[in-house]
């Protein structure tokens, strides 16, 4: 087994097949991470003993007979904003610095459950809060592709490990772009499913009614067996849905016998000037193929896109500074030294803990709450956002899918977009809307630049529609080998 | 003509709780007046009879039986705090006491 470029279902169908032991996938990803992560950053932890050990007992597990589970010895990332029991999670911010918590996320349990190996915990932008990766409190992390590129965010950790063969899938969360557009950035697939089809239970909250854990995988059937698992209702998360689980791999498989019968929307408003060129094309491109495999591609109108990137930040910063005011140094994470009253207690832990971004979202959130100001604002935001949704209804009566770029434009550079916050959100034009709406979508590699920059495809479902946009991301990838692509080996 | 003045800021911190510099007041100040000014577009948008969209998905807020059952133990819950005092969370004095004080070096 070589672990560069290894997909997670073929791992796995070694490991139970006893072709190769799960300690020896471990061992080889354990070994690449120890060899090639310093430059890129993708890990703020690594779980070397715990891994050896979970990969002990799969591999005797199935020597003793017993079925070591559907995602038996495959090697994830867990991006750190998943509560992992007895393993410091940090969200990549200070204030949350060496906090061990006492339980274990719905979904990193349910991965572990069916035999998943976590090697360890993911960068990402403090509290997923930005689209670079830049903003964790602890260090950058870099695009494979080009190490002097961003890797997109906030699951940056996540979309450049797995890009980087540090792990054969991972997950992440989702609130407004941060699966899909670092997938995008790192030529990797990302999925966000519908609202609500992952539990959010032990994920570190940033906006409780957008946030969406999803799965990251070199290939659209490595992330479809991923959702399977971590999908499905969830006592412990209230918004949690109770319809069953798709059959996430046999709909990506499906997609190889073609598209016939499948209408394609493609909405004028995701194809605007300003659009890198390069994207635009391979986007194109992406259609004519899709087309060639028997889908129809038919217009559609999404009339209120230019609204929601306002609507997004205005709901996502309301809800951020609710969400945020737990961090207070009383129960957990980091306290101001010396305080000299419970006010200054507050007001100084919050002032050192959080970093620019999140004291910028808990201000604007505060402030479009206000009285006086809260109808203006947040009121107009979730009427708003209605209307956004409401785009979405209309337009899969005439189609089954949407299909548009990922993000309008490739990786940027470090520094490019982080000194100017305005700049950064519009970077998730294309990604907010189906969070609004609360619908799948999913990301993966349509090609690259002249430049050697992965570019990518998003194909938006109904909601609980995961089917139809695995289905036509697995037709996609069956008539195309841009994810067969590897990036260089930094040293 | 700007959206929101330093005096502002200082005061959003507050009700924030967030403890910010000038530099960063003067920061956030340009930040948000910025920011405040691209959402102003919405306004042109007729939202007139439109149900506000709190939630994604329509859901009941379920019901579980009340029924006890075990939660995490009390040393679980403490062991990440700051700081601790038998069973308790331990915090800087609320109300000051007869000689003033009501910082952590009372504790």
């Amino acid at each position: 087994m070589d672990a560069r470029g290894a997909s997670l279902t073929a791992i796995v169908d070694g490991v139970r097949a006893g072709t190769f032991g799960a300690r020896e996938v471990a061992e080889q990803f354990l070994d690449r991470i120890a060899r090639l992560d310093a430059p890129l950053g993708c890990y703020l932890k690594v779980d070397a003993e715990g891994a050896r050990r979970r990969a002990d007992a799969i591999d005797a597990a199935r020597k003793a007979g017993r079925d070591p589970g559907p995602l038996a010895g495959a090697p994830l990332g867990i991006k750190d904003i998943f509560c992992t029991r007895g393993i410091e999670t940090t969200c990549a911010s200070k204030i949350l610095r060496g906090f061990v918590p006492p339980y274990e996320s719905t979904v990193t349990a349910r991965l572990a459950a069916a035999g998943a190996i976590s090697l360890g915990k993911l960068n990402m932008d403090e509290f997923a809060m930005g689209s670079s990766t830049e903003n964790s409190a602890f260090k950058p992390t870099r695009n494979p592709w080009s190490t002097a590129h961003v890797p997109g965010g906030s699951s940056g950790g996540s979309a450049a490990a797995v890009a980087a063969s540090l792990c054969a899938g991972a997950t992440g969360t989702d609130t407004g772009g941060s699966i899909r557009q670092p997938a995008s950035l790192c030529g990797v697939v990302g999925m966000k499913p519908t609202y609500g089809r992952v539990s959010r239970y032990g994920v570190i909250a940033f906006a409780s009614s957008l946030d969406h854990p999803g799965p990251f995988g070199r290939t659209v059937e490595d992330s479809a067996a991923l959702l399977e698992v971590m999908a499905g209702a969830d006592p412990l998360d209230a918004t949690s849905i109770p319809a069953p689980v798709g059959a996430y791999r046999q709909a990506a498989r499906a997609g190889r016998e073609g598209l016939k019968g499948v209408r394609l929307g493609v909405p004028a408003e995701y194809l605007q000037p300003g659009m890198d060129a390069e994207v635009e094309a391979a986007v194109r491109a992406a259609l004519d193929e899709l087309a060639r495999a028997g889908a129809t591609v038919v217009p559609v109108s999404l009339p209120h896109t230019k609204y929601a990137i306002a609507t997004y930040y205005l709901i996502c910063t309301a809800e951020a500074s609710s969400n945020l005011a737990r961090y207070d140094g009383v129960k957990y994470g980091q306290r101001a030294a010396d305080a000299k009253s419970l006010e200054d207690m507050y007001t100084r832990t919050r002032g050192e803990g959080f970093g620019a971004e999140p004291k910028r979202r808990i201000m604007l959130g505060a402030y479009v709450l206000r009285a006086g100001y809260y109808e203006a604002y947040y009121g107009k935001a979730l009427r708003a956002r209605r209307k956004i949704a409401d785009d979405f209804s209309a337009a899969f009566t005439k189609c089954d899918a949407i299909v548009t770029p990922t993000s309008p434009v490739p990786a940027f550079k470090f520094g490019e977009r982080v000194s100017d916050p305005l700049q950064m959100y519009l970077a998730d034009i294309l990604t907010v809307a189906p969070n609004l709406a609360g619908i799948p979508a999913i990301s993966q590699p349509c090609g690259f630049t002249k430049a050697g920059l992965p570019i990518g495809l998003q194909t938006i479902g109904p909601a609980l529609g995961e089917e139809i946009c695995f289905r036509v991301a697995g037709a996609y990838e069956s008539r195309t080998e841009w994810h067969q692509r590897l990036p260089p080996e930094v040293v | 003509m700007s959206r929101i003045t330093p005096e502002e800021v200082r005061e959003l911190a507050l009700l924030a709780r967030l403890a910010l510099s000038e530099q960063e007041i003067a920061r956030m100040t340009g930040d948000l007046d910025a920011i405040l000014d691209y959402v102003d577009a919405m306004r042109e948008l007729d939202t007139t009879g439109v149900e506000p969209m709190t939630h994604a998905v329509p859901f009941d807020c379920p019901l579980r039986a009340d029924v006890v059952a075990p939660s995490l133990p009390v040393d679980e819950a403490l062991a990440n705090a700051p700081r601790r005092e038998a069973s308790f969370f331990q915090v800087p004095r609320i109300v000051p006491g007869p000689g003033g004080g009501g910082g952590e070096e009372d504790l």
